[in-house]
């Protein structure tokens, strides 16, 4: 089965989004759901991407993506009807639904991707939603109007002050933790860093926090226990047991060492494709 | 019939211990010597005893340490001629008794003998449909060949007749003619058959033979399951399973990847919404076990289910000059444990480049689960075993990174349920490795996957499918299981031949399901 690309927009520098052919996973997939895509059939990568959103009718899911290594560069480059080879799924255990109350939603970066098909759903389920975004520019902020429509609040952090409030997520989250009634439920997603304070944060108020895990993954099935975890000591599997866990139990410093485990072999792999792209740039 | 062999190119064949050497042409003599015997009548057991039993003719360690070519490259026609004339003719033929399968072993070594070796193939594939990967990674030495009269004759199970090195020549010779099986007549019921392994694909075969619609589900994006992300080429080439699975689709059998049941549809779905009237399960075992030691997730320990992933199916092998998948480039690695996946992740670590592979297993040599054939491979190519010693942790540097292992001496004591003896810690005995590389290789458990999405499935404690096993029927009518998903770890050989048993039972079911439709039609 190929799975066409209907559409492709460039969201920031280096974020990406598509709708793809996928009828089977847009019908299947429910919020917090990931899929495992690869191009090359022989010799490609297996990347795990969450669905951002899906359109069972047409038989589409949406995906964004930042641009960090090779394989997320050769989706960057694929256009408006070309076909991706490989996409499996829907894969890991879909988000507990459930109404709150009141939950606040903190995505940072790419994470806001993932995060936003749960915001929606919770809001479907009659929470109370506030969001916290961060990125680190006004230019790398995605999905503000997406967050603004089911949002009651929207909080704009940025590193640099170009938008919103300059300052780390951290900071909007205690004020709102510290409010009275605190709120019922946090959901944090983003870079494994900015997901650690954010349950340290939490935890001090006592206030349960999912958060969506992302770590390299080869199956994304269970059958090789490259993504896994340390859950409260224990090891858990993120493609089968997660992707999301209760934050305050994440060992993340060990996952945070764990996702840069092949950096080097990937930056060369990166820097050698975007060498082997310029020569093809100038055969032209 | 006799189809006509290429005489292979070697015409020396070196013995497996590597230092004695016969010529093709002596071995050639040898035939014609006992090929005239025996048309007089006079080839007596004694005669038969005398032929040397024939070395499988392999890479040597050096050479093949450095490339992922398959190790064993086969008997040369003459050399396996000469084994099947060791085989007595039993009466009673004891090997069949030793096949979970009971191909009738006695009569298709008769036919290599006489030279008929299409036979000897058809024989086989009465009861085995991938002889091409079963002489390959079946453990004959604990099934057919060890309870062969000559190996107890000899009391020494080696000199049993090479049955799997026989099975593999015939099936060889072949790979390049590809002949599909007769389909019957369409019988409009469809069945899903879920996973691509050796359980799947038999399955799949007998149930396209009775006519059905079958469709192959796999998760990966490649088909093979453990046959092609878990034995390494240089042990299984992935063209023999791939000639396998194009038989499948020249029959008529569909397949589809990247297909997770359970996530991309439900086993319900399957048989409620999308039309199936029975499906088989498949899954393999799917879940890879740890050892619950610290430091366990450090960055450079994996399980051999990840290990052998990357390096087989995502080739990364190849990595920088082509595959896109990285894989710790090791220095010294110690794989933990003793079987064949154990033997399989040390060798892919040695071809990847590594100085130093050590195999820690905490009983001894004797009680390895791994094939003899395996670890005598191992040793050849280099590996050093580290018996009765098992670790207690693993150690990381500042960054996570795996420095040693801080390993425990064992001693043996009484037997324990596996009637192997139990291997018991000597206190204070701690040493360490240092190592960069820990590859865990201690066995998988049930996948949750399928039990967390089908209601009504009955499983054991273990998490394994529970079925009849008259008929691999599980507890939802229409849906039947086999291989490791039900038996736990297991071999090939024993997927292949539950899968056989679920496609009588499934071909059954069907018919009284499709006469019961046409009563109430």
């Amino acid at each position: 089965m190929s799975h066409k690309i209907i559409s492709k927009k460039q969201l920031s520098e280096d974020v990406f989004t598509a709708e793809i052919e996928a009828p089977l996973v847009s019908r299947a997939r429910e919020p917090g759901q990931f899929v495992i895509i690869s191009i090359n059939n022989e010799y490609g990568e297996r990347i795990p991407l969450t669905i951002a959103g899906a359109d069972p009718e047409k038989g589409t899911i949406r995906l964004i993506w930042q641009r960090v290594g090779k394989t997320t560069a050769e989706l960057a480059d694929l256009q408006q009807g070309d076909e991706i080879t490989n996409v499996a799924g829907p894969l890991g255990k879909p988000t507990h639904l459930e109404n709150f109350g009141t939950i606040v939603c903190v995505g940072g970066g790419i994470g806001n991707a993932p995060l936003l098909p749960i915001a929606q759903a919770l809001k479907a389920q009659g929470n109370k939603i506030i969001s916290i975004l961060g990125a680190r520019s006004k230019e790398l902020l995605i999905l503000e109007e997406e967050f603004a429509q089911i949002s009651s609040e929207l909080i704009i952090t940025t590193d640099d002050g170009s938008y919103g409030r300059k300052a780390l997520v951290t900071e909007p989250l205690k004020e709102l933790c510290q409010r009275n009634p605190k709120p019922d439920q946090v959901f944090v997603i983003g870079p494994a860093i900015m997901m650690k304070f954010c349950c340290e944060v939490t935890k001090q108020f006592n206030i349960p926090t999912q958060v969506s895990l992302n770590t390299i993954m080869v199956d994304g099935t269970g059958m090789c226990g490259g993504c896994r975890i340390e859950f409260d000591g224990q090891p858990k599997f993120v493609c089968v047991d997660g992707p999301e866990f209760d934050g305050h139990k994440v060992n993340f410093d060990l996952m945070m060492k764990r996702l840069n485990a092949y950096k080097d072999q990937e930056q060369r792999a990166h820097e050698q494709y975007k060498k082997h792209r310029c020569k093809i740039g100038l055969d032209k | 019939m006799n189809i006509s062999v290429l005489s292979k190119a070697a015409d020396t064949v070196s013995n497996c211990w590597g230092f004695l050497t016969v010529t093709d042409k002596e071995n050639q003599e040898l035939l014609q010597q006992l090929l005239q015997k025996q048309k007089t009548g006079k080839l007596t057991p004694t005669d038969r005893y005398k032929i040397p039993p024939q070395d499988m003719p392999e890479q040597d360690p050096i050479t093949r340490s450095g490339n992922v070519n398959e190790v064993a490259t086969g008997y040369t026609e003459t050399q396996a001629r000469l084994e099947s004339m060791r085989c007595l003719q039993c009466k009673k033929a004891p090997c069949i008794n030793g096949c979970p399968v009971r191909i009738r072993i006695r009569d298709f070594i008769s036919a290599i003998a006489d030279g008929h070796y299409k036979k000897a193939l058809d024989i086989i594939k009465e009861n085995s449909l991938l002889p091409a990967v079963c002489g390959r990674v079946c453990p004959q030495e604990v099934q057919c060949q060890q309870t062969c009269t000559v190996g107890l004759k000899f009391k020494d199970s080696t000199k049993a007749v090479s049955i799997g090195r026989l099975e593999r020549f015939v099936a060889d010779l072949d790979q390049n003619a590809g002949s599909v099986p007769a389909v019957a007549a369409e019988t409009g019921m469809k069945v899903a058959v879920i996973g691509s392994g050796p359980g799947g694909i038999v399955t799949a075969a007998d149930l396209r033979r009775a006519g059905h619609d079958v469709t192959i589900f796999e998760a990966f994006h490649k088909t093979g399951g453990v046959m092609v992300y878990g034995i390494p080429e240089f042990r299984l080439p992935k063209a023999i399973v791939q000639k396998e699975i194009d038989i499948l689709t020249k029959m008529g059998v569909k397949i589809t990847c990247n297909f997770i049941v359970g996530r991309t549809r439900t086993i319900e779905q399957l048989l409620k919404k999308d039309g199936f009237d029975a499906a088989y399960i498949g899954v393999g075992a799917g879940l890879p076990r740890f050892m619950g030691i610290e430091g366990e997730s450090l960055i450079g320990v994996f399980s051999a289910n990840e290990y052998l992933t990357r390096a087989n199916l995502m080739k990364a092998y190849d990595f920088g000059s082509g595959a896109d998948t990285p894989i710790a480039l090791s220095r010294k690695v110690a794989v933990m444990g003793g079987g064949n996946v154990a033997m399989d992740s040390a060798r892919t670590a040695l071809r990847l480049g590594a100085e130093k592979v050590y195999l820690v297993y905490r009983r001894t040599e004797k009680e390895m689960p791994a094939r003899i054939e395996e670890v005598h491979h191992a040793k050849e190519e280099g590996i050093e075993f580290h018996i009765l010693q098992s670790p207690k942790r693993i150690i990381g540097n500042e960054n996570s990174h795996v420095i040693a292992i801080e390993c425990l001496k064992y001693r043996l004591g009484e037997p324990d349920d596996s009637g192997r003896r139990r291997p018991i810690p000597i206190e204070g005995s701690e040493f360490r490795i240092d190592v960069d590389t820990c590859i865990i290789a201690i066995g998988n458990i049930a996948n949750p996957l399928i039990r967390q999405t089908t209601p009504g499935l009955e499983f054991n404690k273990w998490g394994n499918i529970v079925v009849d096993e008259e008929t691999m029927a599980t507890s939802v009518p229409g849906v039947y299981a086999g291989g490791d998903i039900v038996s736990g770890a297991a071999t090939v050989i024993l997927a292949m031949g539950q899968g056989r048993i679920a496609a009588a039972a499934i071909n059954q079911y069907l018919e009284k399901e499709k006469k019961n439709r046409n009563q109430r039609m």
